[in-house]
């Protein structure tokens, strides 16, 4: 019985180690990258168009509404940043059902990474939107004594971020682990429904957080901000 | 160690790489898919707007046609109607005039008719009811009648009144011709001698006299000196019947100029 992923090691030279937690990840990102590729092979622009069309059309532009609704007037700046973040973990919970499957979330050093993702994105976006001297002032505010305050709170948020993620993702596969040794198939089951529950309820918190930040750190430019939006290459 | 660096760092990048693949194989032609929509839909809206526009412009424009054909349907209707009106007005006007021409013209014809009818109705009448007489009183006629009558023509001459006389009397003196007596049968010698007596003593002069026959005085006796006459005939009182006839009748006047070239002292009866 291991706590993570990561103690699963596959094939290792030196420090460069290949474990389950990258090979999972690996599998998503194939399987989220060859499902984007055939469903929009044939996008119709038409009023007639296909499920899995409509079900992505449906996730984009759900994703793209609620980051405009928590605060950014420009969603599609940073659609592909957050979006990714929740289709990434919502694909990891998802795929629990999968006999076998190991969530990578499950890992800390997953979590870490994409709270240092989110801990590196929200001053690039400040610091894009209000230039590198406003953001920085930002946290002198309200006075120069809160600076120290406020770097051991981006640290703290970051933190938990990512222990919150992988106490949760970790927990469900624990718990299933652990009943599935000790009960009857039927508990093992109900839990991992519930493990999917709450790796949706994740994904969202952990998406709605990230642009939580982004939205506070490019707050001060809300009103100067014009409304075209766009994908940038 | 729950943390494992490397596997961060492996992580971080397929992170990184994954945000890549999907804003590239997803959000871009999803979010493309949903412009491309959008933009088509709102033509097809302004399009529909637009032929909306142009059905209502185009079912104003059939609306006002259709009311100004209702308007000249109504007017030539109307027009029509009044040309109608007024020709069938003449058509009957004239007809009427025809009709009373017509009419007139029949009215005129039927009472030529009638008025000839009538006339000839009458002329026959008349012919006949005089020859009737005529005969009736030809075949009466005799010798006893002749000497009646003879006493009546004397009777007649004494009943002349002064005036007459005195004319009658000048006229025998003036005639160069002896006086002739009429008769439409031949008169006995005793006749002819009491004519002659009431002659002189009416007249009292000694006149010359002239006995004729004449049988178409039909019965009767008459005294003619120097174009004087005086008479006692049935034929005069059947002229005199024959004009008072005619003029009754209001016949053709010849039968009066013919009488009036006659004239004639009627006697009394």
């Amino acid at each position: 019985m291991h706590l993570s992923p990561d103690d699963v090691i596959i094939w290792q030279y030196g420090v460069i180690k290949l474990n389950a937690t990258i090979v999972f990840t690996w599998g998503l990102m194939l399987m989220l990258a060859i499902g984007s590729t055939v469903i929009t092979r044939n996008l119709s622009t038409g009023l007639t168009r296909s499920r899995w069309q409509n079900l992505l059309e449906f996730l984009v532009t759900a994703i793209e509404k609620q980051i405009e609704e928590v605060g950014l007037s420009q969603p599609r700046k940073h659609l592909s940043f957050l979006g990714t973040i929740f289709l990434f973990i919502a694909m990891a919970s998802l795929c629990t059902i999968i006999p076998g499957y190991e969530p990578p979330t499950g890992s800390l050093s997953t979590t870490v990474a994409l709270a240092l993702c989110v801990f590196i994105a929200v001053p690039l976006f400040g610091i894009e939107e209000q230039g590198i001297r406003e953001y920085f002032k930002s946290y002198l505010k309200p006075t120069v004594i809160m600076l120290p305050f406020n770097i051991i709170s981006e640290i703290s948020r970051t933190l938990a971020l990512a222990i919150r993620l992988f106490g949760n993702m970790m927990s469900g596969a624990m718990i299933v682990g652990i009943l599935l040794t000790i009960t009857p198939f039927i508990f093992p089951i109900v839990m991992s429904l519930l493990g999917l529950l709450t790796g949706m309820v994740q994904a969202y918190i952990f998406s709605i957080l990230a642009t939580v930040y982004i939205a506070a750190a490019t707050q001060t430019r809300q009103r100067e901000i014009h409304p075209d939006s766009g994908i940038q290459d | 160690m729950l943390i494992d660096w490397f596997t961060v760092v492996a992580q971080a990048l397929n992170f990184l790489i994954l945000v890549w693949l999907l804003k590239r194989l997803l959000y871009k032609p999803i979010l493309n898919a949903l412009d491309a929509r959008e933009k088509r839909i709102a033509a097809e809206l302004a399009d529909a707007d637009a032929r909306k526009a142009e059905a209502r412009q185009e079912r104003d424009a059939f609306k006002r046609k259709n009311e100004d054909f209702d308007r000249q349907r109504t007017a030539l209707l109307t027009s029509a109607m009044n040309q109608a009106t007024a020709e069938r007005q003449q058509l009957i006007d004239n007809a009427r005039k025809e009709s009373d021409a017509l009419r007139a013209q029949w009215q005129e014809a039927l009472r030529s008719e009638h008025q000839n009818l009538s006339e000839e109705l009458i002329r026959r009448t008349r012919e006949e009811v005089f020859a009737i007489a005529q005969k009736t009183l030809a075949d009466l006629a005799t010798t006893n009648l002749e000497e009646q009558m003879a006493e009546a023509f004397i009777g007649r001459l004494h009943k002349l009144d002064r005036v007459e006389r005195e004319e009658l009397e000048s006229e025998f003196k003036a005639a160069s011709t002896p006086a002739i007596v009429r008769s439409a049968f031949r008169l006995s010698a005793t006749q002819r001698a009491a004519i002659e007596n009431a002659v002189r003593d009416v007249l009292a002069i000694h006149a010359r006299i002239q006995f004729e026959t004449a049988p178409d005085l039909v019965s009767g006796i008459e005294l003619t000196a120097n174009g004087r006459k005086i008479a006692w005939s049935i034929r005069q009182y059947l002229t005199s019947l024959q004009q008072h006839v005619d003029d009754l009748l209001d016949v053709r006047p010849k039968a009066a100029t013919k009488a009036a070239e006659h004239p004639e002292h009627h006697a009394n009866e």
